[in-house]
């Protein structure tokens, strides 16, 4: 009986070992990180995959906190953040020899989301009045603030339930970047950052999935999520002020005229648009990116990552408006693609 | 005199009935979660879900073999190694129940079964992910393996200690070594409860999600690479649930139902292990 | 005809004796290296907060500040409610199974009850957050609120996601621990002393109260901080339903975080050193309180079980 039980052990072993070993013709990429260009990174990996079939790439969507943290701990290939590093980042991660750089991907937005059935009229916010709601001073849908900025909406006596993220993301930093340039409230705290000290009683929910399902299941709930994220789950969204004084929604139009403010793309593209000037602007926008070491020496995984850059950087812009983001500028794309190809 | 004895009487009524509602409330949840599992996860059942890896988000179809084969997988590589070191231990912990060392084992054990698994997953993080500079299924093995041992181990002690005294004695008196008399009469006389102990803790295994968020990670690929992320089935639900995309939604119910089945099944097998005499005996039979 | 072995048998048996401690030292070794390693990890952080990381709540990655009593607080709230949940209904099934049913019954029951611990936490958070928050939010609070409204308990606002709906499915989940070991222990109660109770004209329930209940209170209380053991740790389905907030609030209807739920969630986002080193000490606090409650609780049922054991 023991003979036979062992005997079933090392098969098992085996067959287990014997798998592990017949599975590696395909190379891996492993990237990690922000959830906000999720939808669109996974569509440019399942079509990239049907161009070049030797290389297999795992994006796991664990927030731009994760993707940063991985990529600095260079426990995965590719790192992808909507907050570009900071310079104390920049600098510690390249005396470990180890440097960075950041390769804007698409430009996506932040919509503020929200559930109120009785409501059938675009809600309109502007950017103090989003700053309360989210401090948890306004705590009544009724509010007379809201109410100000809506005059012909019938708002519910119903309390706020706002929902944030519970882990380290980009969309949080885009938000707050916005929020922090529109209030000085809010930039006094809880300031700018991918995790932040949220006032007590904002519900904390796991990436821009979590975020979204919470607020499309909790009536009178509020939160702020990607726009593709909105757009595939139906919610509504909140006319955003910008500075020229219109209440804007989030389209890839008005997303992509947050960029053109910017003509020079020299410099390490870490960039902030939000609150752009100009007509027709939605306010909250940012660039996203990937991180890849700043290597010259050939590594067959790095090379791979670029390709797939270099194809995302042109074929795959394509696929941008489909998935609700908007598309990088002419110039910043020819700029890149020469960056990175040999 | 006649009215307290109502009384009384009326008392022990009540908390008898008493005691029989909160077994029905207990009841009553189980049978709500097996419901909507069941209700939720048979409808969201199909063949993709094991044929199929995920498709891209947002877009419906696709399924969860790679997660099955990933629970599977890592279950497997942990069970490997943490049975047979789990089995020494209660051997150990069982024969040599007086030493000092087995006293300080039986700590460590006992304390190995309290450490949240979450704890654990942290452990495997900074031991296995970090200088490897990977999550890996290796990471995730690892981690459900600490879980597996101490179960496995205080089962195993417990069943051996079950064993009389005076089988042991005779064995030794016919002239026995000591080891021989471990192996051949104490342990193979309960081999079927020592493998109902080993499934119980496998079924634990493989229903573990935090130990395996930063370990295994994740993948949407079938993978058995063990220096590379792999998917497990209660990850892929964790993820899946808790979007908003209704049709993983329904994958993740299909999952619910899916490692509900793998993890009860095991575990009624191997209860029914220690009833069935006939399946003790089958099992018997096959030995040398 | 006898053959004498190649080595003695005695030397066979100190070769097992030496083979089986040196497993033992690996799995003490083990532990070791777990508890240091942790330690090392946090140690950034216990050098810089020191105590005050236990009695501040403030929590902060932006400013790279952190203070873990809010969740220590989450933690300690949703474990002790669940067991006061748990534990009258899981001596009633203990009561009820060993004492009450015939046995046939009761071993199905108690099978019934023993699924519970099979069902991965997973699934309980699944199960939690789709259909018992929404209960809670709808016909659970409106009830408590009209009733009990007036305890600060009872107040705020509520979405169903929050303490008390983490608190019931942890309670859920510990009643088989607290109901097998309330099992084990009644089962110590030797037969004479309940047939002494019953020849003297006690009801079924006095006779319980008296002489089951009664000398095995220690060891009931042991079986539910075992539970609280078991809660404190639990992490799946209470990161699902707990809406991860980390605040001291007195409405169980609000969000809060949990030590397990904040690793959980940001564990393997956290960007910073010192970020992931609080998390770190989140861990090493979370391993504290579990160890010392399981500790005393296996003392205390232990005794119990010797107390009783040397009486009958």
């Amino acid at each position: 009986m023991i003979r036979s039980t062992s005997f079933l052990l090392v098969s098992v072993f085996t067959i287990v070992f014997s798998f592990a070993s017949t599975s590696i013709e395909a190379m891996t990429i492993n990237g990690a990180g922000a959830t906000f260009p999720y939808p669109i990174y996974s569509k440019w990996i399942s079509e990239y995959q049907k161009v070049e079939t030797s290389v297999r790439f795992n994006y796991q969507s664990i927030g731009s906190g994760g993707g940063v943290r991985q990529i600095l701990n260079q426990t995965v290939d590719f790192g992808a953040s909507d907050d570009p590093l900071s310079d104390a980042d920049m600098k510690s991660s390249a005396e470990k020899g180890w440097p960075l750089v950041h390769i804007p991907t698409v430009i996506g937005s932040v919509t503020v989301a929200y559930n109120l059935p009785s409501v059938t009229e675009r809600l309109k916010l502007d950017g103090p009045t989003l700053a309360e709601i989210f401090l948890r001073k306004i705590v009544k849908w009724n509010d007379s603030k809201i109410a100000a900025l809506n005059p012909d909406v019938t708002l519910p006596d119903a309390d706020i339930l706002v929902v944030r993220r519970a882990d380290g993301s980009g969309t949080t930093a885009v938000f707050a970047d916005y929020l922090s340039t529109v209030s000085p409230e809010w930039n006094k705290a809880p300031g700018r950052g991918k995790s932040l000290r949220w006032p007590a009683g904002a519900i904390g929910a796991r990436g821009n999935e979590g975020v979204t399902a919470m607020v499309k299941q909790t009536v009178g709930a509020i939160g702020y999520i990607e726009l593709a994220y909105s757009i595939q789950n139906n919610l509504p969204t909140a006319l955003i002020k910008n500075r020229a004084g219109e209440f804007q929604a989030p389209t890839t139009k008005a997303v992509s005229k947050s960029a053109e403010m910017i003509k020079d793309f020299s410099g390490d593209l870490r960039m902030s648009i939000v609150d752009a000037e100009g007509p027709g602007v939605y306010p909250i926008s940012a660039f996203t990116y990937i991180l890849i070491p700043d290597k010259k020496e050939t590594d067959e995984k790095l090379t791979a990552v670029k390709k797939f850059l270099v194809w995302s950087l042109t074929k795959g812009q394509g696929f941008a408006e489909e998935l609700h983001y908007s598309a990088l500028p002419e110039a910043l794309r020819t700029q890149l693609v020469k960056k990175l190809t040999p | 005199m006649n009215s307290s004895f109502k009384f009384r009487k009326f008392k022990n009524i009540f908390f008898m009935s008493l005691f029989a509602l909160s077994s029905l409330f207990v009841l009553i949840p189980l049978f709500l979660i097996f419901k909507y599992v069941f209700m939720m996860g048979a409808t969201s059942l199909n063949f993709d879900f094991f044929t199929q890896l995920p498709m891209p988000v947002g877009e419906d179809g696709g399924g969860m073999k790679h997660a099955i084969w990933g629970t599977l997988t890592m279950v497997g590589i942990a069970a490997s190694v943490a049975v047979p070191l789990g089995l020494f231990c209660g051997i150990y912990l069982s024969e040599f129940d007086k030493s000092p060392l087995a006293n300080a084992l039986r700590f460590c054990i006992d304390l190995l079964t309290g450490v949240p698994s979450i704890v654990i997953g942290i452990f495997a993080y900074i031991l296995v992910v970090v200088p490897f500079k990977s999550f890996s299924a290796l990471a995730g093995s690892f981690a459900l393996g600490i879980i597996i041992l101490p179960i496995l181990t205080r089962s195993t002690e417990e069943i051996l200690k079950l064993v009389p005294a005076h089988m042991k004695e005779a064995a030794l008196a016919l002239g026995m070594p000591r080891w021989k008399v471990i192996y051949y009469i104490v342990v193979r006389s309960n081999l079927s409860a020592l493998i109902t102990g080993m499934m119980l803790a496998l079924s634990r295994a493989a229903g573990e999600t935090a130990p395996l968020l930063f370990t295994a990670f994740g993948t949407r690929f079938l993978s058995f690479d063990l220096q590379s992320p792999m998917a497990s089935l209660p990850v892929q639900i964790y993820t899946y649930a808790i979007s908003p995309f209704d049709d993983w939604q329904r994958q993740a119910w299909a999952g619910a139902f899916v490692l509900i089945i793998l993890v009860l099944g095991l575990n009624l097998l191997s209860r029914c292990l220690i009833n069935y005499k006939a399946i003790i005996d089958f099992f018997k039979k096959g030995s040398p | 005809m006898k053959k004498t072995p190649l080595i003695s048998f005695r030397l066979q048996d100190k070769l097992n004796y030496s083979f089986l401690s040196l497993i033992a030292l690996l799995i003490i070794a083990l532990l070791i290296v777990m508890i240091t390693l942790l330690f090392r990890e946090a140690y950034p952080a216990v050098e810089q907060f020191g105590w005050g990381f236990i009695t501040d709540s403030y929590w902060d990655p932006a400013a790279d500040e952190y203070g873990g009593l809010a969740f220590l607080f989450g933690t300690v709230v949703t474990a002790s409610i669940a067991v006061f949940l748990a534990a009258p209904v899981s001596i009633s099934i203990a009561l009820f199974i060993n004492e009450i049913l015939p046995a046939k019954i009761g071993k199905v029951l108690g099978l019934f009850v023993e699924m519970i611990a099979a069902i991965p936490s997973i699934v309980f958070g699944l199960w939690g957050l789709f259909f018992l928050a929404p209960w809670v939010n709808t016909t659970l609070t409106p009830f408590l609120k009209s009733t009990l409204g007036f305890l600060p308990l009872f107040q705020g606002p509520s979405f169903g996601i929050g303490i008390l709906t983490a608190s019931m499915i942890l309670g859920l989940m510990i009643i088989p621990t607290i109901s097998s070991i309330c099992k084990e222990v009644f089962k110590t109660i030797p037969a004479h002393q309940k047939e002494a109770a019953l020849a003297l004209g006690a009801t079924r329930y006095e006779m319980l109260r008296l002489s089951v209940i009664g000398p095995s209170f220690s060891g009931i209380i042991g079986a539910s901080a075992l539970g609280l053991g078991r809660a404190l740790g639990e992490t799946m389905a209470v990161a699902m339903v707990i809406g991860n907030s980390p605040q001291i609030t007195s409405s169980l209807f609000a969000p809060a975080a949990t030590m397990a739920s904040i690793i959980a969630n940001e564990y393997a986002e956290a960007d910073s050193e010192l970020h992931i080193s609080a998390l770190c000490f989140v861990a090493v606090l979370l391993f504290f309180v579990t160890f010392i409650i399981n500790f005393m609780a296996r003392t205390i049922v232990w005794k119990n079980e010797r107390r009783l054991k040397s009486r009958g």
